[in-house]
């Protein structure tokens, strides 16, 4: 039953990027370009979505957990940090160039235009490359930290 | 400044679907809709974790695809548009949404819903990268 959710929240999410604009990398250069000739377009997305999580999810989330059993997976961090404002500045720059955000990214994989199939595995290398970097880091750390006398 | 292509019935329309699809994945499976994360998880894929996630991605795919069938048809690809720059665009997302632990969905439409100071400072700090990159590609290097 979770499993049928997931596909057809994906299938409405997807809907949605479409019917929106947002799997036009055109249309979100457009938004994004506001010197230029400005399409204000993505701000009504991002508003009727936030309008509805907003007043939805605090209703949601009085319940001690989802309804088909489980627990709420939620991030636990608060802080404002170097890594999420270093990270979301990068992805805002290869957003800015591309276009592209990962969702619209994997709603359009079934087009036949090449772009996302040349975007989606860049992003998948970009995330990996994170990955092999933090994990090079916290080698790195830890094994500091196991030396002797430290 | 000038207004071009503003499309605000359909901009609405879609915005409040992607909203609700988040809402009804927290509700019935307690998961955050926000694509990169939902991707990530897969690298490598858990057991017991992986269904949800590649099911939810399927679902993606074929909305996306309804809606080009339904709609305008797919965007209109970019002429002299260079396949590196668009590599370089998507590697730049995936590090950063990586990094900086979600993107336009995780951070915009889940992350403000829930008030996020943290998901606020991201979602204003790739809003300004992009406009700055893009107005800089655009005016400045005349790539795009």
């Amino acid at each position: 039953m979770s499993r049928l959710v997931s596909l057809l929240a994906g299938m409405v999410f997807g809907l949605g990027l479409g019917i929106s604009g947002m799997t036009d990398p055109n249309k979100v250069l457009g938004f994004l370009d506001v010197t230029g000739a400005w399409d204000p377009s993505l701000m009504l997305v991002l508003g009727g979505a936030v309008g509805v999580t907003a007043l939805s999810f605090r209703l949601v989330l009085r319940s001690t957990a989802p309804l088909l059993g489980g627990s709420f997976s939620l991030p636990d961090r608060r802080q404002v940090d170097l890594p999420l404002l270093a990270g979301a500045a990068l992805f805002g720059a290869g957003w800015g160039l591309s276009g592209y955000c990962p969702g619209p990214g994997v709603a359009l994989l079934a087009n036949v235009s090449w772009e996302t199939w040349v975007f989606i595995p860049s992003l998948l290398a970009g995330m990996l490359l994170h990955r092999v970097l933090g994990g090079a880091r916290d080698r790195a750390s830890s094994a500091l930290s196991a030396r002797p006398g430290q | 400044m000038q207004v071009v292509n503003f499309t605000p019935w359909s901009a609405l329309a879609g915005g409040l679907l992607i909203g609700a699809s988040a809402v009804v994945l927290l509700w019935f499976n307690g998961r955050i809709a926000g694509i990169s994360n939902i991707l990530g998880g897969l690298l490598p894929p858990r057991r017991g974790d992986a269904a949800w996630r590649v099911l939810f991605l399927g679902g993606l795919v074929a909305g996306g695809a309804v809606a080009q069938a339904l709609g305008s048809g797919p965007p209109q690809g970019r002429e002299g548009l260079s396949p590196w720059l668009l590599a370089l665009g998507g590697l730049l997302v995936g590090f950063g949404v990586s990094l900086g632990s979600g993107c336009t969905s995780g951070h915009g439409v889940c992350g403000l819903g829930r008030l996020s100071a943290r998901s606020l400072a991201a979602v204003a700090v790739f809003l300004a990268t992009g406009i700055i990159t893009t107005t800089f590609v655009r005016h400045f290097a005349g790539v795009a």
